[in-house]
Order: structure tokens, then sequence, then C-alpha cells
């Protein structure tokens, strides 16, 4: 864990409630992809955790959602604005897993966010990638075309770009209409990554194909000393914030 | 040079900053973000005999100046908790206090027994107060006779000087305090959480799936630091202070207010260097207020 002051750089709406933020520091450190960072909001007793969608040099960019009055007040801090946050929290996706093998990103709402890192990260070293982010409407959708962009870099041929990205929403105001699960269970792959909410990840845990899933919990601390993050798993508890939020998903016990 | 020293049931503290029970695990996490070895102990978290999952998550929620928890006692069990505090002297050169749940007079014996023969453990703190583990927060410190026999059951089998940990949500915090004196415990821990409750807006219903939970924070200084003041008149056993503290002059108010030592509890969680900073402002703080030893203004209040 490492705690330092990052200033705002951009602060700004993307999708309905959903902000995209630049915070520039020093980051004296290597963050992985499925890690995230805690901030400090004035005016509020605990950290909102928040997954990296980024890193750019020294810079932490994260994609956020207005969910309460914390995340409201900081969708309101204008560029400049200093903030205090714990980052290098959290074990991270396991990049190593998609070496030469066909991997599909699957992403629900916010949770697209820390998949585009994973992406990034992953896309030169494993055989073929595809994505599927799923929202609930129109309105709520992001991401669609930066995915296109590291996707076509990778296969290359532009003409069948649409096929490596594949966007659902529950009501079909846009791309596909249906679920995230939908498009997964067609589509042949040899491992997974997915962040999104517990229902989705519950529902592609179920379909019981090999991968690893990015948990959310509520949190005190983020460095694993409150106990408050804790969920079962078949090797025992283990803490969302310490040794997850990523796990193998066949290791989670779904209550 | 002002000293920091205090003597607590006769164990001599560096300085009175301990970090409280459940905010600082077993003390190995804290060891990679800071030297804990500045500190003047650690209360760790609360051991029981079995493994506890705890409580169904969400556990914590947010409040206005202070946090809700609703973990239910999750720990590794006592057999896997004397290892790790026994390991824990390889990088915390210092005693530790270690704290005691359960569910029966019996457990707390048991715990008790195992956990005071550890060679760095200093103190045992009987977390008699925990809001989390029975129906609507009702705990063994909320009735007298809990209270005295778990204390002299307990005091049969340590080795070590025993601190029983109240709750502040009784009427008379002082009836219970004395009777955990009357039934020998060496000092007395004041306060564990407050009982709250925190509702979502727009469906009226409790945020937290336990519903009531314990209140922590900035918000609860003023009552715990009440009920140090008030016990301190009554007893004449050491007390350790705890609830809300953020900033050194917290220290001083507990002290003055009677407390031996005082620890810092959920504002490590939010602000992991707090308790470095208490420790390096205290100095500055004691020249500024004229103190010579931080010992001199135990109790002062009353003076």
């Amino acid at each position: 864990m490492k705690q330092n002051f990052f200033h705002i750089a951009l602060n700004k709406k993307i999708a309905k409630n959903t902000f995209f933020m630049i915070l520039e520091g020093r980051l004296e450190c290597v963050l992985k992809p499925g890690q995230f960072i805690n901030i400090k909001i004035d005016g509020f007793f605990l950290r909102r955790p928040i997954s990296i969608c980024d890193i750019y040099r020294d810079s932490i960019i994260i994609i956020y959602k207005i969910f309460g009055q914390g995340t409201q007040k900081l969708s309101e801090f204008s560029k400049g604005k200093v903030l205090d946050i714990l980052y290098d929290l959290g074990n991270g996706f396991n990049l190593e897993n998609a070496y030469n093998k066909n991997v599909v990103l699957v992403g629900g709402g916010v949770g697209v966010s820390p998949l585009y890192f994973l992406a990034k990260n992953i896309e030169k070293n494993c055989k073929s990638l595809k994505v599927i982010l799923g929202f609930k409407t129109k309105s709520e959708v992001f991401f669609e075309k930066e995915f296109k962009k590291i996707l076509s870099i990778h296969n290359k041929d532009d003409s069948f770009e649409l096929n490596y990205v594949t966007v659902v929403t529950e009501d079909g105001s846009f791309g596909s209409k249906g679920l995230t699960t939908d498009v997964l269970k067609n589509l042949k792959h040899d491992y997974y990554f997915s962040c999104g909410p517990k229902t989705m990840l519950r529902a592609i845990s179920n379909l019981g194909k090999d991968g690893e899933i990015s948990l959310e919990e509520r949190m005190a601390c983020g460095f694993g000393v409150c106990m408050g993050c804790s969920c079962k798993t078949l090797y025992g508890n283990k803490r969302v914030c310490t040794e997850g939020p990523v796990f193998k998903s066949s290791e989670v016990i779904f209550e | 040079m002002n000293s920091l020293n205090v003597n607590l049931a006769g164990l001599v503290l560096d300085n009175p900053i301990i970090p409280a029970s459940g905010t600082f695990g077993f003390g190995y996490e804290f060891s990679k973000i800071y030297n804990i070895n500045i500190l003047g102990s650690i209360v760790l978290k609360s051991v029981t005999k079995k493994k506890l999952f705890g409580n169904p998550t969400p556990r914590i929620a947010e409040c206005e100046n202070g946090m809700l928890n609703s973990i239910g006692l999750e720990n590794p069990g006592v057999k896997d908790a004397v290892k790790k505090i026994f390991n824990l002297k390889k990088i915390f050169k210092k005693k530790v206090v270690a704290s005691v749940a359960g569910f029966s007079k019996d457990e707390y014996k048991f715990v008790t027994e195992k956990i005071s023969k550890i060679p760095n453990v200093g103190i045992v703190e009987l977390n008699l107060s925990c809001p989390n583990v029975e129906e609507d927060g009702i705990n063994f410190s909320s009735k007298k006779r809990s209270v005295i026999s778990i204390c002299k059951a307990v005091k049969s089998v340590s080795s070590k000087p025993i601190f029983a940990k109240l709750s502040p949500n009784v009427t008379d915090i002082t009836e219970i305090a004395l009777a955990a004196q009357g039934a020998d415990v060496d000092g007395i821990t004041l306060c564990n959480t407050l009982l709250g409750l925190e509702l979502e807006s727009k469906t009226g219903k409790p945020v937290l799936p336990r519903k009531i939970a314990g209140f922590s924070g900035r918000a609860i200084k003023p009552i715990n630091l009440r009920c140090v003041y008030q016990v301190y008149k009554k007893i004449n056993i050491p007390i350790m202070g705890v609830g809300g503290v953020q900033v050194a002059e917290d220290i001083l108010d507990y002290m003055s207010a009677g407390a031996v030592a005082v620890q810092v509890g959920s504002e490590n969680l939010v602000n992991p260097m707090v308790c470095q900073k208490i420790i390096e402002d205290l100095p500055k703080k004691l020249r500024e207020y004229r103190i010579k030893n931080i010992s001199d203004i135990i109790g002062r209040s009353h003076r």
C-alpha cells in the first residue's frame, strides 16, 4: 500500500452518472490491472474504493459511477483539486493466465473499467482477444470505441473489428438486447476475465469455464485490517481488498 | 526532555498510543506501512475459541463523522491466532495487548488461558462488548452479573493483567466498571462502539443486513471521554480510553479525564499514518502546553 496526493487533471462525464478522471501525481511503483485505489473525499469518513482503468506515465485513470453522496461529491470536483489517495491495493488479474489463449473479457456497467487496463496489458500475449460489454441501457454505454482501438491493433484486420467488441444492453436500446452471459455462452474461448455486478459474476461462474472475476464489496480500510470485505471461498475466508479483488471464479462461493 | 512514558498496570510503555482492537489486525499489514515499533503497544484483533466467518456483507457503512461496522468477530480461532501472536515478536519488539471474545464464560476462560501464556502478550483485554454477535447488540458488559462471572473466571487462569473492555450502551457505566473492579480485573478499557443504525434514504431500510451495528469515529469522542471521566472518579484501577481519536490533543484529553493509555481506533482504517503522526506531534504539544511528563496529566481534569 502507498499513500500520496494526486491532483485532478480531468474529471469528465462520459455516460449517464459515469465519470472519467485523470489523477496526476508521483506513483513511485508499478500498478497492475485489477488493482484499485482508495480516495479520501472531504466531508466523508470512509474512503471510496475505485478500480484502475489505466495508467499513463505517473497518472492514474479511473472511471467511477455516482452511487451515493460520496461519489456525487467526487463528480463535482474540478481540475486542480488535490486528493489524498491510497493505492497499490489488491492483487490484480493474473496476466500469465491469458498467455497463448483465446481470451474473452466480460464487463458489466462500471465494471468495464479495469478490463481496459487489462486488455492493454494482455493483447500482445493472448492468441485472440474478444470483449463483451454489458449495460442496462444506451445512456450508460461507454468505452466501446476505446476497446475497439486496442483490439484492432491486435487483430490487425480492421474489417472484422466489430466482431471483437460486442455491446449488449438489457433493454436493447444499444447493441444487441440481452445479457453478457447470452453472448459468452456462444463464444468459443479458453479463458475469461470479468468484472461487474455480483449477479452477473455469479451467472458467468455458473457457466463453468475457467476464468477470473473481480469482486466488489463495501470496505473500510482497503488494505486488509478491518475484515469488512470478507468473502467465502473454497479455501476459506478471503479479503476482497487483499487476497482479491480478483479471484479464480471456481473458488468463490456465492451466497 | 519531555517524557511520554506511562505505566499501564505494571507494563511500562514508551508512549500511551495503542491502536485499538479490530483496526490493526494482528499487526502484520501495518508493519509494511510504517515502523510499528514506535507504538506504545498494539491491541490485536479479538480472538474466539473457533474460527469465525463473521456477519454477512456488507458489514461497513458510512455515517456522518464516523462509520458503522458489523464485522461479527471474524477471526482465525485461538489455535491459529496463538501462532500469529507468537510470530509477531519477530517484527514487533514490545509487549502486545491480546483481545479475547466469546459466547460463554467457558469460552473466555479457554481462550484467555491459551493467549495469556504467549510470552509477548503483556495484557489481555476482554472484549465483553462486541455489539455484533447477539440480537440487537446485547452483550455481556450490559449486565453486572455476567461481567463479574466472566472477569472472575478469566482472572483465575490468566498469568497476565486483565483489562475489561466495556460497552457505552448502558444506563450507568460506573456501575459496570465497579462490578469489573470488584471481580479483580487489573484495568478497564472505555469504551467499545456505540449502537447505531443507518438507513437507505430511498427505501428507508437499514443499509446493513444485521441492521444495528457498532458506531465509531470522530463523532463518539465526547461520549467515550465522558465515560472515562465518570469512571475515573469511582475506581482505582487504570483506564485505557478509546473513541474518536484523530490528533495528539485527543490523547491529552483522554489522559486528563483519567486514562493512562489511549487507543486509536477506526481512524487507522482511513488514515493509516495517524498513530505515527500523533506520536510525532505529542512532544511538541507537551512543550506547547508546558507539560513535563505526560503521565503528570492523568486525571488532571478532576484536580
